[in-house]
């Protein structure tokens, strides 16, 4: 086919969806209303770890109304987002590990009066233990929450050690130990999860719910009901938010499904804000210590991480989590050698899980802080330190991430020109101030979460005698513009308009596989699928045509909805004339295209975290104004450079751009997911601090500062048409960036976020006390870490094996997923 | 609530989007719950039932109010906006056209209760300053946009209402 320039790719455009989003029309998973529907209300545990003693439900199942209560009994497999993790019942059976977890399900003719029989649900709870504090999981073995995991309350502990780091601090001029502390947020999207499951009229089951990860759920569904998947579809609906949020599997999908088989009608569940907040699987809190040696020129000559990581009360991704800790450290700047040390302990809270940047904001604001430190050591602009160490692009790191493109100097140096850092930095006015900070992020993990050898996307396309395009594809739509991506890919290959194309997405039966909307991997993934797919469709639309017009096939071009000569641009037909011909000369027309991300060099175990096809950079300058009388802090304005190798549609580009600084400002000022004891006098449970969105504290309008988003597009091979992710790397670099400048402002040190003002206080406090000038964490606990895995780095002569692996020769062949 | 009241439903009037209707719904049920469950207008969201998240703002003659605060047995004879009810003789409102152009709405869930607001700001401030927008939509939280596309889609909008008989090209 005749090259042409882009005609959709690149240029703003409104969305495929925009229409049914401004008009309510999109259908969320609680706007499904269906005939003969009942109503789910989950009992949850008051207490945050107890031994389920005994359980009496006769009472609510006599209550006029209700049809159906289903307690743990009722269930004998449990589930799990990780195969290594499956850990979690659809509802209790013995054992409850956090104030919400599940203990009885009630069906009835209405919300209210489901919610009316829970108050007759007899339940005899025997107390034990609570772990509220990750420290205390550490020191006591007893009542393990998990009867697996690596020991005691342990859930995971990992160490890996890339090169001889003893020599890299031998040789550093200088070495700094700092310890950091990241709070738990939640995603906190608007719409509360629900579900609807039924039982279709040929007895198959349907579920509709608003997933990020439909096929991990069909999976789920299959072993919990112990159903033959072919059986069950499972449809994604549009989210109302994600963020991470809904990319787990949820017991009250489980639920829903096994009440709608058992009473073979509709079932529905919407949870409550209050119990969103159980739901959580939001960021971890992290507790970190950085040890980084570097030379007087700020060269990185070995860095030491350490990760405490709370995981509340279940596995979720939080294997994954673990690693992600310590993953993409080497990715940004040049570290020589490398160790890491991460451990995962449960403890007795709603399960923390993967939000927006999944276990790497946690390690990337202590490094970006750390350097901001360094920096200021060495007496070197701390912009200029970055572009000093930058990585380079087509390297193999020290723990055998392959980087290919890399644009962070760019970003670094269009942010600093844009903000005028190198005017504003130290030199403002007391109480004003402005700090840089970098990050990296991938486009799409480089494995699946289950292993297998299966594309990780797939797209279907049908093409008929309309001139219609419909593309399937099982990617879900979740507010960031999949639909649309998919839309404008298919177009431009086939030089149509987008709107041209009808998608169908996030539906098991209807749609080829893809993993789902999280690790920041649709745009690349799918996109690369629905380039193969449209460019095989277009290859049989040209072949018919250009016999069609007695031309070679390589002349046609395929624009303005026409297929045409290159040479004799009015000989040419309109697309719907050249399906015609197609369809005639080929017969019904239908192609596929898949994606297969390429093969990870990392062959260690825990070296399936961390690979990606392709990884984006952004660099952030945040400017702050910190009252000395209040210890407020407010920030008028964020720049923000990302490198995102090709941007697609430019408008959803900048949307995400902007959402990540918002939802970051959020982390980085006032989101914490916290908890409390009730009185003694009541039960001392440890409970949710403020489960309500009154009392979580989210940025409003009022408080979003003016963003300047500069785009840095260095098409990267691996993307569809150069494309690299940009849904979650902006978030990253900004909290850092945020507490750089806080000291910039004030010189006080906030090691931890959020930076609320009772912390700047404290730390001005200590400050003109003398101190120091710095909040945060005082020490990192002395942990029982397993022998380090040791990989030699590519340059040290290795092959990415770890030299004392001890599984058996043949597990060790490809990168394993963790 | 006694049982009594609960098993016999309440009967009213009102004006919805323009149009007469009459309804029966359970008197303890809220606008939010009438308008979704019992009109089937579903377009007005829910995040928190508490009215702390702004998903759920209809216009109450005219006024942004919170759905989820407003019991249904309030609104005999009054007058109700839902997004629905947004578009007119088969064309969207401008600041319809505005929020599906320019990225205000990402995931669309806050945005029936974000547009209702604009347009009451609108209608009665038709050349809103940018504090003007931010102060009128503070009371929606919006977990996707960081906003900023929000504010330009609504001083968008207040330009096309300027214009009117301007069409989208892909319509």
């Amino acid at each position: 086919m005749s090259e042409r320039p882009l005609k959709i790719i690149g240029v703003p455009r409104r969305r495929v969806d925009g229409r049914a989003k401004v008009t309510g029309q999109t259908t969320f998973a609680d706007d499904i209303f269906l005939p003969r529907m009942l109503h789910c209300k989950l009992l949850r545990s008051p207490h945050p770890h107890a031994i389920i003693r005994s359980i009496d439900v006769s009472r609510a199942a006599a209550h006029p109304g209700v049809r159906l209560v289903l307690t743990g009994k009722d269930f004998s497999e449990k589930f799990g987002i990780l195969p290594v993790s499956q850990d979690e019942d659809p509802i209790c059976g013995d054992r409850v590990r956090y104030v919400g977890d599940p203990v009885a399900a009630i069906v009835a003719r209405d919300e209210l009066t489901a919610f009316d029989a829970m108050d007759l649900v007899d339940v005899e709870y025997e107390i034990l233990h609570t772990f509220a504090d990750p420290l205390d999981s550490l020191e006591r073995d007893e009542p393990r929450i998990h009867d697996y995991g690596s020991h005691g309350n342990v859930h995971k502990a990992v160490s890996m050690r890339f090169g001889d780091t003893d020599a890299g601090f031998d040789e550093a001029d200088h070495v700094f130990d700092d310890v950091f502390f990241y709070e738990g947020n939640t995603h906190l999207a608007i719409e509360q999860h629900a579900s609807v499951a039924a039982v279709d009229r040929d007895g198959k089951l349907t579920l509709w719910s608003s997933t990020q990860t439909p096929h991990y759920v069909h999976r789920a569904l299959a072993k919990v009901l112990e159903l033959p998947a072919a059986h069950i579809r499972v449809v994604a609906m549009p989210n109302g938010g994600g963020f991470g949020g809904k990319s787990d599997i949820f017991n009250h999908e489980m639920v829903v499904a096994k009440a709608a088989l058992v009473l073979d009608r509709p079932v529905k569940i919407c949870l409550t804000r209050e119990e969103v907040f159980y739901a959580h699987r939001g960021r971890h809190p992290v507790l970190m210590r950085f040890r980084t040696g570097v030379k007087d020129s700020g060269e990185i000559t070995a860095m030491h991480l350490r990760t405490l990581i709370d995981g509340g009360g279940y596995g979720s991704y939080g294997v994954a989590s673990t690693f992600y800790t310590g993953a993409l450290q080497t990715v940004t700047y040049h570290v020589p050698r490398y160790w890491f040390e991460g451990c995962r302990v449960f403890t007795n809270k709603p399960p923390c899980g993967p939000k927006r940047g999944h276990g790497t904001p946690q390690p990337r604001f202590g490094q970006e802080v750390q350097l901001d430190k360094i920096a200021e050591r060495l007496a070197i602009d701390p912009s200029d330190l970055r572009l000093r160490i930058v990585e380079q692009p087509d390297t193999l790191t020290a723990n055998y991430l392959r980087i290919g493109t890399i644009g962070l100097a760019e970003c670094i140096r269009r942010v600093v020109a844009v903000s005028g850092f190198k005017d504003k930095h130290r030199r403002l006015p007391d109480g004003r101030g402005i700090g840089i900070a970098c990050s990296s992020y991938l486009s799409g993990a480089g494995l699946p979460i289950y292993w297998n050898n299966m594309p990780q996307s797939g797209v279907q396309l049908k093409l008929d005698r309309s001139g219609g395009v419909t593309a399937f594809c099982g990617a879900t739509e979740i507010g960031q513009g999949s639909d649309d991506v998919l839309a404008a890919v298919v177009a431009e290959v086939l030089g149509i308009d987008p709107f041209d194309v009808r998608t169908v997405t996030g539906d098991t039966d209807l749609t080829p596989v893809d993993l789902g909307s999280y690790s920041s991997r649709v745009t690349l993934m799918m996109g690369n699928a629905a380039i193969q797919a449209a460019e095989r469709a277009r290859e049989l639309v040209a072949t018919a045509v250009a016999a069609h017009l007695e031309i070679p096939p390589a002349r046609l071009v395929f624009a303005e909805r026409r297929v045409f000569d290159a040479e004799d641009p009015e000989r040419g037909v309109a697309f719907q004339e050249a399906v015609c011909i197609a369809e005639a000369k080929h017969g019904t027309l239908g192609t596929v295209g898949s994606y297969s991300p390429p093969p990870s060099a990392a062959r260690f175990k825990g070296g399936g975290v961390g690979p990606s096809p392709a990884y984006s950079y952004t660099a952030a300058v945040v400017e702050v104004e910190v009252d000395r009388t209040t210890g407020w802090v407010s920030v008028p304005k964020v720049w923000i450079a990302h490198d995102i190798g090709r941007s697609l549609n430019p408008t959803l580009v900048r949307g995400q751009v902007e959402g990540s600084v918002y939802m970051a400002l959020g982390e980085a000022l006032m989101e914490e997911q916290t908890f409390r004891r009730l009185p003694s006098k009541l039960s001392h449970a440890l409970v949710h601090k403020f489960p309500s969105m009154l009392e979580y504290k989210s940025p409003t309008t009022l408080d979003m500062p003016e963003v300047v988003t500069e785009l840095i597009e260095d098409p990267d091979p691996n993307g569809p048409f150069g494309a690299k992710e940009v849904g979650q790397g902006p978030l990253l670099p900004v909290m850092p960036a945020l507490c750089n400048a806080v000291f910039d402002a004030v010189g006080v040190r906030i090691d931890e976020v959020p930076v609320t003002p009772e912390k700047v206080m404290r730390a001005l406090d200590d400050k003109a006390k003398g101190g120091s000038g710095r909040y945060g964490p005082a020490a990192f606990p002395d942990i029982d870490w397993p022998d380090p895995l040791i990989v030699p780095p590519p340059w040290d002569g290795g092959d990415g094996c770890a030299v004392n692996d001890t599984r058996e020769p043949g597990k060790k062949k490809g990168a394993k997923r963790s | 609530m006694s049982l009594e009241i609960e098993k016999s439903n309440a009967h009213l009037a009102m004006r919805v989007n323009g149009e007469d209707v009459e309804v029966s719904f359970a008197p303890y049920k809220t606008l939010l719950e009438v308008l979704r469950e019992d009109l089937g207008l579903p377009g007005t969201k829910h995040g928190c039932e508490l009215g702390e998240c702004g998903a759920c703002a209809v216009l109450l003659d005219g006024a942004p109010v919170l759905s989820c605060l407003v019991l249904g047995l309030e609104c005999e004879g009054r007058d109700v906006r839902t997004v629905e009810g947004l578009a007119s003789d088969g064309r969207l409102h401008p600041l319809q056209e505005a929020f599906a152009d320019l990225g205000g709405a990402q995931c669309g869930y806050c945005t029936p209760a974000i547009l209702l607001t604009a347009k009451e700001l609108l209608d009665r401030e038709p050349h809103p300053t940018r504090d003007q927008i931010r102060d009128a939509l503070s009371g929606i939280l919006c977990r996707c946009t960081g906003y900023l596309q929000i504010f330009e889609s609504v001083e968008d909008a207040m330009v096309r209402a300027s214009r009117p008989g301007e069409r989208r090209a892909s319509e």
